[in-house]
């Protein structure tokens, strides 16, 4: 999230699109219904179902799903034909100026550069003309031709009304109203807030799906305002953690990466990490990457870490492929080219599709760990389960070590929401049995390890050996010891540059935040962004002011946010070159002459004068970015891309399917399915009483909804001779399950193009073979291995499938 | 202590002040005693509290759990009751229906209490000690890494990779949690990391 949830209540039109708050997220989605009472706020939801936040929405329209970048698309070029823009925003604060290289285009729905042999593009065409300066080349007229704004407006153009229509089945009236209500805060004084979730993540172009939104709240001037802003709803409870924590294959702590194997030492590695200013005078904030650099790896391997070893440089990995996600670890597993693989608190079985190649991946593991305060699916994957889990054991020859694990009531620590709320949480429980946490567990590992390492000797032992472990009890690390090494300290007395006779950090101490940080090994910090949550004034998460000054929604005494403590993203944006909020009832910041004040910690320099700096500071450009360059592998503006399995051919280039530029592994081609073979449009979603595979082992949740069922409408219903209560079986090209059929109104069939009728088939996700509830079928065994082209997200959003009327599990027909 | 005089705290010790002195003002402690004597007594009575976070979704709502004994003291504790904290700025108090029930996900029966090994083509699992399964998992790790660790490439170029074993990372752990676990993933050179966010 750019904003929080509290900061919700300060908007004026809340677009639903690509999530069911009221129903995932229902205590932050009360915010809504406060800003719905006390500002007059509207709710706009677009979604294939009638869902429980639609119910409370002023407008519904219908989408299918998949679509939903022609749809953005479509609101963009109405609010440019009816110059519903906030132009000074647009102009200062975007990209919107600046002058794209000769031979960048866009045609039959794809851009300059495709290889279809490589399914890649070239992206050297897709940048900036440089000046002799070094800098950019801007009109700030945008008079050229080759400006981002023309450009974008030409790639919009084609989706008119009409257009949004044959792609997204959505009436040509309910688009136009919905568009209409969304341009009208292009005005300085309305905002728009996006709220979405996996709706949108969870497609081969998912990242492109949430750009048009970041690109509309943009031209819109909603971005960086109290009420307005990208907000991520996101799914588990400390998910926006484990991935600012850099617990990915991609990524080291706080959005620094891990190197590529073409990075052969830490000059190469930098020298693509420079991030000069595309435009005079700005701060391009990464340009201290080699401070939060040097700092982590201290954090790492500190004494060993030296300016002349490169700090370490050559322990990290270097990657040969863009990333070890998790569908090209399954599809390594099941090549037989994996033995050994450990789950924390993580169910692949359930939460990775196809799932009938996720069990012959597990099958062929020589070892698998599980690590869990629940009997999870995947660690009894190898057990029969008729119907559910039909598996042989005695085929199976995967040993497993199931670990029992505390949970939250048994835990103590920091937790990041979906709004950077670092918040410290206490225990309250002894686990049961002889479960312990997760900490000590993974010290374990690291310590036997380490042990057998020093008894035996072996592959590369130097980054085991010398790996920091400053603990009192090395066997169990508190909590608050890991939090300061997060924070970071200083490991000499670091002095003032401009008077060496000052001492600002005293060796030892913890720094204050990431500003202390240096690149010359004489500062560690295990995650820079989180510096500032544990400093010498105490354990900053652990605060619990409830004080909100003038009631704005900012809660500066409540827990810690990052970064410093900054509750929303960009807030320098909220007011205009003189630094006069663009709305003066909803002041966040304000520039007094000589320094920015207001209710939250500035996004910028708080000395930066409003008229030179612009407020995008991680940006090279000091703008925001309507065309990012080459930074994403499918395009620098979103482009209407179809599901891999879709009930209709792109408008724009039948030929084309799916993401032209996503990876499909060869193993997966013939597991796709084709409208003929599978003619319904599925999508997979949460229901309100469940939170994904776990509370179907408590008994409340189990009785509330105790059963798997799918969702389809009456004109489906009536086609395929399906009652209401009935049993249906449901398959994919990679699977098969039975439900109860749940016939509703809440889902209606749509109207595409040339007269395509789509039909939905609506598939909850939160069954299977442990825990209170009855055992059922999930979404996932018919749900396509393929990703989302720059992140790998597998897509559970579309896809296709088949259906008809059946007999009970277990029941021959 | 991690609850401070809140609103919510501030007006439990007012009640329990003014039902105290008026019953004895009034003159009625006998009855009251007999009362007493045969109603179950409020069940949160002398229990610790301690503030915690919905372990579910982002919202992160914050929760008051109730437990007999603390743990903070070293003693033996068992979680009684989850209500909402309504002093948490984004939950106010409300929990939804995942939430209100977080009582049965800490008591489920399904709840693993002990470290098992099923192995290769047996069809149950049996119990271990934690030494044996963590012993037994070093090894295992530490063969796999040594067989097929690859410390270069081709062209010679370090490149510390060992995607032989992979690892998935808990999202409802503490930020502390991954950062230990970070170190250790990292560290043995594991490519094939990654947590939720992913999916």
């Amino acid at each position: 999230m750019t904003n929080s949830w509290t900061d919700i209540r300060n908007t004026d039109l809340v677009v639903v699109m690509g999530g069911n708050a009221a129903e995932a997220h229902p205590c932050g989605f009360k915010w809504v219904t406060e800003a719905k009472a006390h500002r007059g706020a509207k709710l706009i939801v677009v979604d294939p179902r009638f869902t429980r936040t639609a119910s409370v929405a002023d407008y519904y329209a219908p989408i299918r799903q998949g679509s939903d970048i022609a749809f953005l698309l479509g609101v963009i070029n109405y609010c440019i034909q009816n110059d519903r823009v906030q132009w000074e925003y647009t102009k200062a604060f975007t990209n919107a100026s600046f002058i794209v290289k000769e031979g960048f285009s866009y045609s039959d729905g794809l851009f300059s550069g495709y290889d279809e042999e490589k399914r890649d593009y070239d992206r050297t065409s897709w940048d900036y003309e440089m000046g002799e300066d070094g800098f950019a080349r801007v009109d700030e007229t945008l008079q050229h031709p080759r400006c981002v704004w023309n450009l974008l407006k030409q790639h919009v153009s084609v989706f008119t009304p009409e257009m949004v229509q044959r792609i997204c089945g959505t009436p040509q009236d309910k688009f136009l109203h919905v568009a209409q209500m969304i341009s009208e805060c292009s005005t300085p004084t309305k905002t728009m807030t996006s709220m979405y979730a996996l709706g949108w993540t969870q497609h081969s172009h998912g990242s492109q799906n949430i750009r048009a939104m970041a690109m509309l709240q943009l031209i819109l001037g909603n971005i960086g305002v109290r009420g307005g802003g990208m907000n991520a709803l996101r799914g588990h409870s400390n998910i926006q953690g484990l991935t600012d924590m850099g617990l990915m294959s991609h990524l080291l702590t706080g959005y620094l990466n891990m190197p590529t194997e073409a990075e052969t030492d830490y000059a190469t590695y930098m020298k693509s990490r420079q991030f000069k200013p595309l435009r005079p005078g700005q701060t391009s904030y990464w340009q201290n990457y080699p401070k939060f650099m040097v700092s982590f790896q201290k954090a790492m391997w500190g004494e060993a870490a030296t300016a002349e070893n490169d700090w370490c440089y050559d322990y990290l990995s270097k990657l040969d492929v863009p990333s070890y996600d998790i569908l090209r670890m399954f599809e390594l597993m099941n090549q037989g080219r994996v033995n050994g693989y450990i789950c924390q608190g993580f169910n692949p079985l359930m939460a990775f599709p196809d799932r009938g190649k996720s069990t012959s991946a597990l099958s062929k593991l020589k070892f698998l760990v599980t690590m869990d305060p629940l009997e999870t699916e995947t660690s009894r994957f190898w057990e029969n389960h008729g119907e559910y889990n039909d598996v042989n054991p005695a085929s199976i020859r995967t040993e497993v070590i199931q670990l029992p694990t505390s949970c939250f009531a048994e835990d103590e620590g920091s937790l990041t929401n979906s709004g950077r709320w670092l918040q410290w949480f206490w225990p309250a429980a002894t686990p049961p049995g002889e479960a312990r946490n997760d900490v000590w567990i993974m010290s374990q590992i690291f310590l036997r390890m380490r042990e057998l390492y020093r008894k035996e000797g072996g592959a590369f032992p130097d980054p085991i050996f010398n790996l920091s472990w400053q603990y009192e009890d090395p066997n169990q690390p508190t909590p608050e010891e890991l939090a300061k090494e997060i924070n970071g300290r200083a490991l000499v007395d670091l002095t003032d540059p401009a008077d060496p006779s000052k001492v600002l950090v005293q060796a030892g101490k913890q720094v204050v935040n990431f500003s202390q940080l240096r690149d010359d090994g004489s500062t560690m910090s295990g995650c820079w962004i989180y510096s500032g949550c544990f400093n010498e004034a105490g354990n900053n998460m652990a605060r619990r002011g409830t004080e909100d000054p003038d009631g704005v929604g900012v809660y500066p005494n409540w827990t810690f946010a990052w970064p410093l403590n900054r509750r929303t993203l960009y807030n320098r944006a909220s007011a205009d070159l003189q630094g006069k909020p663009w709305d003066p009832s909803r002041k966040l910041l304000e520039w007094n002459g000589t320094q920015w004040t207001g209710y939250d910690v500035p996004d910028i320099a708080p000395t930066a004068r409003p008229d030179q700096v612009m407020p995008f500071i991680m940006n090279q450009e000091g703008s925001s970015r309507l065309f990012t360059r080459g930074m994403m592998r499918d395009g620098p503006f979103p482009a209407h891309m179809e599901p891999f399995e879709s009930p209709v051919p792109n408008v724009l280039n039948p030929r084309m399917r799916g993401n032209p530029v996503a990876r499909i592994f060869e193993s997966d081609v013939a597991r796709f399915g084709n409208s003929e073979e599978f003619p319904f449009a599925a999508t997979s979603y949460r229901l309100t009483e469940h939170f994904h595979y776990w509370t179907k082992h408590n008994r409340v949740n189990a009785a509330l909804q105790p059963e798997f069922f799918v969702e389809i409408s009456h004109e489906l219903a009536a086609m395929r001779g399906i009652t209401g209560g009935g049993w249906v079986r449901v398959w994919s090209k990679r699977g098969s399950v039975k439900a109860k059929a749940v016939v509703t109104r809440r889902i209606q069939p749509l109207h595409c193009d040339g007269g395509r009728v789509v039909h939905v088939v609506g598939i909850p996700i939160h069954w299977g073979f442990t825990g209170a509830a009855r055992k059922g079928f999930n979404a996932n065994t018919l749900s396509p291995f393929v990703g989302d082209a720059n992140i790998e997200t597998p897509g559970f959003k579309a896809f296709l499938v088949n259906i008809e009327p059946t007999t009970p599990p277990g029941v021959v027909s | 202590m991690n609850v401070e005089l809140s609103r919510r705290s501030l007006l439990k010790v007012a009640g329990a002040g003014v039902a105290a002195t008026s019953v004895t003002a009034m003159g009625f402690g006998e009855a009251e005693a007999a009362v007493a004597a045969h109603v179950r007594p409020f069940k949160l009575v002398n229990t610790t509290e301690t503030r915690n976070t919905c372990t579910y979704c982002s919202v992160a709502c914050g929760v008051i759990l109730y437990s007999r004994g603390d743990v903070r003291k070293g003693e033996h504790a068992e979680l009684l009751h989850v209500e909402g904290d309504a002093d948490h700025p984004t939950n106010l108090g409300t929990l939804c229906p995942k939430g209100a029930a977080l009582k049965d996900f800490v008591k489920s029966e399904t709840r693993l209490r002990y470290p098992m090994l099923r192995r290769p083509g047996s069809d149950r699992f049996e119990r271990i000690s934690w030494d044996q399964a963590l012993d037994r998992i070093a090894r295992l790790m530490k063969d796999d890494r040594d067989a097929n660790f690859i410390a270069r490439n081709q062209a010679g170029v370090t490149v510390n990779r060992w995607t032989t074993t992979g690892m998935l990372a808990a999202s409802a752990t503490t930020n502390e949690t991954a950062w230990t676990t970070f170190k250790v993933a990292k560290t043995l050179g594991i490519v094939g990391f990654d947590n939720q966010a992913r999916v």
